[in-house]
């Protein structure tokens, strides 16, 4: 062996070591979720020795974790469904049609980047309960359809496409929303399954907001939920670590599984942001 | 005559396309900013009306020592984490990027998985690891310190330790940016650095380096803006505690209006995190600009 590839695997070898730190905390969490509480506290050692599922039917049991689920799931996709919806529609026009306050939208939209968007929920809050929405999942769910970044990454893609292929569209006498849905979506499938995963992720792990109008334990979503928990064990953290790891499954599962259209989401999404 | 109708259909097409975002975005983000800004000048509590009262709130602002703590204590943790996680997440990507294949999509991927988490999940875990008589890194903590310490209850460790967990959940979106920069820089370049007898000290310097600070750049800003925005973590790890020493402007915001009932004064804090944003967004961006020039 040259020491050139001596150094290589060295180099192999400290790299994953760093990798595998990193990921730790969540070894550690699954480790301390599979054990008995007795021997949490006991000083047991860093390897994953007992396969105890105790506090996962404890927590799923005694916790509203289902209940959460559901206002996640549904709220999440819902979310998602209307941001990409509303937003190609929008990013269409914008991108294809000619009409009057097209540039001012388009600079509103841009804008809008700049503003923090916790600064607002003070005033969200106080329309959510004039509309009488507060502890609802239309109040978690309105103010959270705002999502501009959507709107320039569509329109980008749409700027893209050649103008024959419309052109090609409209002598066959189809319209706006035939080209919409016909062409420039079925050519967009790839950043739409972008844009849906980190919308629905973002959605999924948005805490402050839930947090404010969710006022009761059954209309909480699971990143809210999980911290009411917290609260009523006292110091149990084989159910804690449970609880976290049920939490996060969804979110983990989804990432692994569309691990390149994240990768994919999150660099264009930052350069349009750039 | 056909291109006026062909006009006005266009006209009648982009109404109904953009009409949903359109309405979506006036009433749930155009009239709540405006809102929060007449807000900011009113004694109105969190519901109902209030009268306007001018600059008071800011006024108040001035002589708010909490204020001042909580803007303090929000800087001091920009500190903590933008250029920490920038130079963390840069010396990753570097070490990933030269890796190839399957080995690199794994590393890649325990890199980011944090970033996916919801930060109360995030919070929960670091608070076990953390924990004060069972944590495992209590160990750690006892010979850095020579005891055991209550991180989140320490004045001294509470904020960055709070940074630590900021940086551990949000760096693997910094090493993705980076990474797609890396793939950016023309490979011939090093190729020929190599041929002219280049270190790879110097190939870093002279290389990497000036052909990635836009991205450096952006990283930076996104970072200073997001840090900018604390509060999840903040409320569930320390509640802003001990002695207000990890208090920053977005929890005095939340306490203010949803626990005192000062909507007014909630909403003038609102708005000087607003403003910080903008202005530090805005400077940034123009000294790194220039900086990149060079």
């Amino acid at each position: 062996m040259t020491s050139r590839q001596a150094r290589n695997i060295a180099f192999i070898a400290l790299v994953l070591i760093a990798a595998l730190i990193w990921v730790f905390p969540l070894y550690w969490a699954l480790t301390t979720s599979l054990r008995s509480e007795a021997r949490i506290v006991s000083d047991a050692g860093v390897l994953m020795d007992e396969l105890n599922f105790t506090a996962y039917a404890n927590v799923l049991a005694t916790s509203q974790l289902p209940r959460w689920y559901l206002n996640s799931v549904g709220t999440s996709l819902i979310i998602t469904a209307t941001v990409l919806f509303t937003g190609m529609m929008c990013a269409y026009a914008l991108s294809q049609l000619r009409f009057p306050g097209r540039k001012l939208l388009y600079l509103l939209i841009v804008a809008s980047f700049m503003v923090p968007i916790p600064a607002l929920y003070v005033a969200q809050f106080i329309l959510m309960n004039d509309l009488g929405l507060v502890n609802s999942w239309a109040g978690i769910i309105l103010p959270q359809l705002v999502v501009p970044v959507v709107i320039i990454v569509y329109k980008q893609f749409f700027d893209a496409i050649p103008h024959e292929m419309r052109e090609a569209v409209l002598l066959d006498g189809g319209g706006e929303f035939t080209l919409l849905f016909k062409l420039y979506l079925p050519l967009n499938w790839g950043i739409t399954a972008a844009l849906a995963i980190i919308t629905f992720i973002s959605a999924w792990n948005n805490f402050f907001w839930p947090f404010l109008i969710a006022t009761s334990e059954s209309m909480m979503t699971i990143p809210v939920g999980i911290t009411q928990v917290n609260d009523t064990f006292g110091i149990a953290y084989g159910r804690l670590m449970a609880l976290a790891l049920l939490a996060a499954a969804p979110v983990i599962l989804a990432y692994l599984v569309f691990q390149k259209r994240v990768t994919e989401a999150v660099m264009i999404s930052a350069g349009v942001k750039g | 005559m056909s291109s006026t109708r062909r006009k006005s259909r266009e006209l009648r097409s982009a109404i109904i396309l953009v009409l949903p975002f359109m309405v979506i975005f006036t009433v749930f983000f155009l009239y709540p900013t405006v809102k929060v800004v007449m807000l900011s000048f009113t004694n109105a509590p969190l519901i109902g009306e209030g009268e306007w009262v001018g600059l008071d709130n800011y006024v108040r602002l001035l002589s708010d020592r909490l204020f001042f703590t909580s803007l303090w204590n929000n800087l001091y943790f920009v500190l903590l984490t933008v250029i920490p996680t920038t130079v963390i997440a840069l010396l990753i990507a570097l070490a990933v990027s030269r890796l190839s294949g399957r080995l690199q999509a794994l590393v890649l991927t325990l890199f980011f998985l944090p970033y996916v988490l919801p930060v109360s999940v995030v919070t929960l875990i670091w608070a076990w690891m953390l924990d004060f008589q069972f944590g495992i890194l209590q160990p750690l903590i006892s010979t850095l310190a020579g005891r055991p310490v209550a991180v989140f209850k320490d004045p001294n460790w509470v904020m960055p330790m709070i940074a630590l967990v900021t940086v551990w959940w949000t760096n693997g979106f910094n090493v993705l940016l980076f990474i797609a920069g890396l793939r950016n820089i023309p490979k011939d370049l090093y190729e020929a650095a190599a041929l002219d007898g280049a270190t790879a000290w110097q190939r870093f310097w002279r290389v990497t380096w000036p052909l990635l600070w836009p991205i450096t750049a952006l990283v930076l800003t996104l970072q200073l803006i997001l840090q900018l925005k604390l509060f999840d973590q903040v409320y569930l790890l320390s509640q802003g505690g001990p002695f207000n020493q990890s208090y920053v402007v977005l929890l005095q915001m939340y306490r203010e209006a949803f626990q005192l009932n000062n909507g007014g004064y909630a909403s003038a804090l609102a708005m000087v995190l607003f403003a910080v944003i903008v202005i530090l967004s805005v400077v940034q961006f123009q000294v790194l600009k220039i900086r990149g020039r060079k």
